[in-house]
């Protein structure tokens, strides 16, 4: 239940201005990659292009090829929801329907769509979902309750739950723990390590080190100057990225030397 | 012999120079007797008294605090009377017309068969009567009460669809295309359309459409609706934008469709402010009085049937009851009643804004754990 994506000389624009010139990356089936670079470089741009939700933006586009197993998502007829449902996506800031119960939320991907399930189906679901995004033990007794009055981290981990529920092929996660404290962050990690046994995961982070531990290959995006594009500038084993890189500039980062 | 015991100090260090906590109560008392003592000299009236006293306790007050406590504190003081004196100046008129409205109304409101009856039938001979003859005051607003209700919420029921729809396509769809900055346009001048050029235009409209002299609720619906719709646009539009853009992105990254997202993420979030602002849509066209009086007529008698007939509504009764007394001669009866149905029209919009608040209250948002 995982797909690969390869993507294939991609410019990514709003409007007029290239944000993200020319990546070309294969990201694998079953594993972790996670995408670190300092601010502005595009990171955030270019993974929220693999699940289309770059175009959401008034005036923002894209040319060159991301495929889904070998599927052009931007290829002419392609239905951007159909990718969505298939490539999932958490968020920088938790953000849970606040007019949804904990178990609506989880079934958000299902009841917003419209689609019949009958109760035991449903709650099966919630329960799976749940359990997968950890997040089970600690709201099994308050499912009807809101799930804004969840902490921070919580909210996190049932936005996961609401990602995994509808049962994509790949989970693109941007700065998941940008917001949270350093224990929800390990119990986010630790999701992650699992994810990975059945989901494709993309991680954007700022936190090398949190790179370093959830990731198996890391990609380093660099920008030259505010004004100019991002760039890919190198993308390799986690473990080579940051103890043997093969460009300067991704040493001068990992090392700290700079960003 | 003298002990060397230390003076017990009265007050701390730090509370030092600053008024007494009786100072305002005080002043106020002084302000309140060289006030009525000013005015004794001048002639005494309440509204009078209350101004100087009130300028007599700024002054005071400013000034002990200035001696006592040095400018700073003296300025601080001085703005507090000037606010509270400013919120007081604002509640005046609001209070004074309640008053009003309640010591003159319920005369009216209190006679039995008030909100039951209509005015069918009822002649100045009754009022004659009840004059000079002690008789009670016959005759009601039922059927004004009736027509309000009715017309307003054919208003409503035309205003609604139209103008959350033109919201959802301003906030939604319309990302500053030219429609929607023409729309825009439209709406902030249709907000300031004068009510009787509303009722002119929906009276012209039916005139040419249906036939000359078409007069019927229906008609007067439709010109409320045209000073309703930019409301509900403004306020709709205003809620709808405040409903945040991650829960938009959440929805579309499930792979929900963006109509679906409207319809089951953002207007739910929104739904307590929309349906507030229709409520206080509601309120401002209840008491609209023109409009209806060149679109429904005036009617004395009970029309259920907002497709048929002149229609009476609580403003146009309140209006031909001062201007036409049933009885020329006597108007007292005329003028009660229409004290007891402007009474009523503000326990009805008192009544709306509370469901407003309702409302907001009962789809806000669950908080909680």
């Amino acid at each position: 239940m995982s797909k690969r994506i390869d993507v294939k000389d991609l410019n990514v624009y709003y409007g007029k201005f290239l944000a993200v010139e020319d990546v070309n990356i294969n990201i694998e089936a079953k594993s972790v990659t996670a995408f670190i670079g300092p601010s502005g470089c595009g990171k955030s741009t270019f993974l929220r292009t693999l699940n289309r939700m770059h175009e959401v933006i008034p005036g923002a586009r894209v040319e060159g090829e991301v495929l889904l197993d070998g599927d052009n998502l931007y290829g002419p007829g392609v239905d951007p929801v159909t990718v969505r449902s298939q490539i999932g996506m958490v968020f920088q800031r938790p953000n849970p329907f606040p007019t949804m119960s904990i178990r609506d939320n989880v079934l958000a991907g299902v009841k917003l769509n419209n689609q019949k399930m009958s109760k035991g189906e449903a709650d099966a679901l919630v329960e799976r979902s749940l359990q997968g995004a950890n997040l089970w033990n600690e709201v099994k007794d308050r499912l009807a309750k809101p799930g804004s009055g969840l902490s921070g981290g919580q909210q996190q981990r049932l936005c996961i739950a609401r990602a995994i529920a509808v049962e994509p092929q790949v989970i693109l996660m941007d700065e998941p723990c940008s917001a949270l404290d350093p224990i929800s962050t390990l119990a986010i990690e630790d999701l992650i390590n699992d994810l990975k046994d059945q989901y494709t995961v993309v991680i954007v982070t700022h936190n090398m080190q949190q790179a370093a531990r959830v990731s198996d290959r890391t990609a380093f995006f660099n920008i030259a100057g505010t004004g100019k594009p991002g760039k890919l500038i190198e993308v390799g084993d986690t473990h080579t990225i940051f103890s043997n890189p093969t460009q300067k500039a991704t040493e001068d980062y990992v090392s700290g030397r700079f960003g | 012999m003298t002990s060397t015991l230390t003076p017990v100090r009265k007050r701390s260090a730090l509370t030092k120079g600053q008024l007494p906590k009786y100072a305002p109560y005080v002043v106020l008392g002084l302000a309140l007797v060289i006030g009525a003592a000013i005015l004794a000299l001048i002639g005494f009236n309440a509204f009078g008294w209350g101004i100087v006293s009130a300028i007599l306790f700024t002054v005071g007050l400013v000034g002990w605090s200035a001696a006592a406590e040095g400018g700073r504190k003296a300025k601080d003081k001085l703005a507090t009377c000037l606010v509270v004196g400013s919120f007081l100046v604002a509640l005046l008129p609001l209070i004074s017309v309640i008053w009003t409205v309640l010591v003159n109304g319920l005369p009216g409101l209190l006679d039995p068969g008030f909100l039951t009856t209509s005015m069918n039938g009822v002649t100045g001979a009754f009022d004659n009567k009840s004059v000079e003859e002690g008789a009670p005051v016959i005759g009601g607003i039922y059927h004004a009460l009736l027509g309000t209700i009715q017309i307003t919420l054919l208003a409503t029921a035309i205003s609604v669809p139209v103008g959350l729809l033109t919201a959802v396509y301003l906030v939604e769809y319309g990302e500053d295309r030219p429609l929607a900055r023409a729309i825009t346009f439209f709406v902030d001048v249709m907000t300031g359309i004068p009510s009787i050029v509303a009722g002119l235009f929906a009276a012209a409209f039916f005139f040419a459409v249906v036939g000359p002299g078409t007069k019927t609720g229906a008609v007067a619906a439709v010109a409320l609706s045209v000073l309703m719709i930019p409301v509900v646009v403004r306020s709709s539009e205003e809620m709808l934008k405040i409903v945040p853009n991650e829960l938009r992105e959440a929805a579309y990254a499930l792979g929900v469709r963006k109509w679906r997202t409207i319809l089951k993420v953002v207007i739910p979030t929104a739904i307590s402010g929309i349906a507030s602002g229709v409520t206080l849509a509601i309120a401002r066209v209840i008491g609209e009085t023109a409009p209806i009086l060149v679109t429904a007529g005036f009617a004395t008698n009970i029309n259920s049937n907002v497709f048929s007939g002149w229609m009476a509504s609580l403003p146009t009764f309140i209006y031909t009851q001062i201007l036409n007394p049933t009885s020329p001669s006597n108007p007292d009866p005329s003028s009660q009643r229409a004290w007891g149905a402007a009474l009523v029209l503000i326990i009805l919009v008192m009544l709306l804004n509370l469901g407003a608040r309702l409302i907001a209250r009962m789809f806000a948002p669950k908080t909680g754990r």
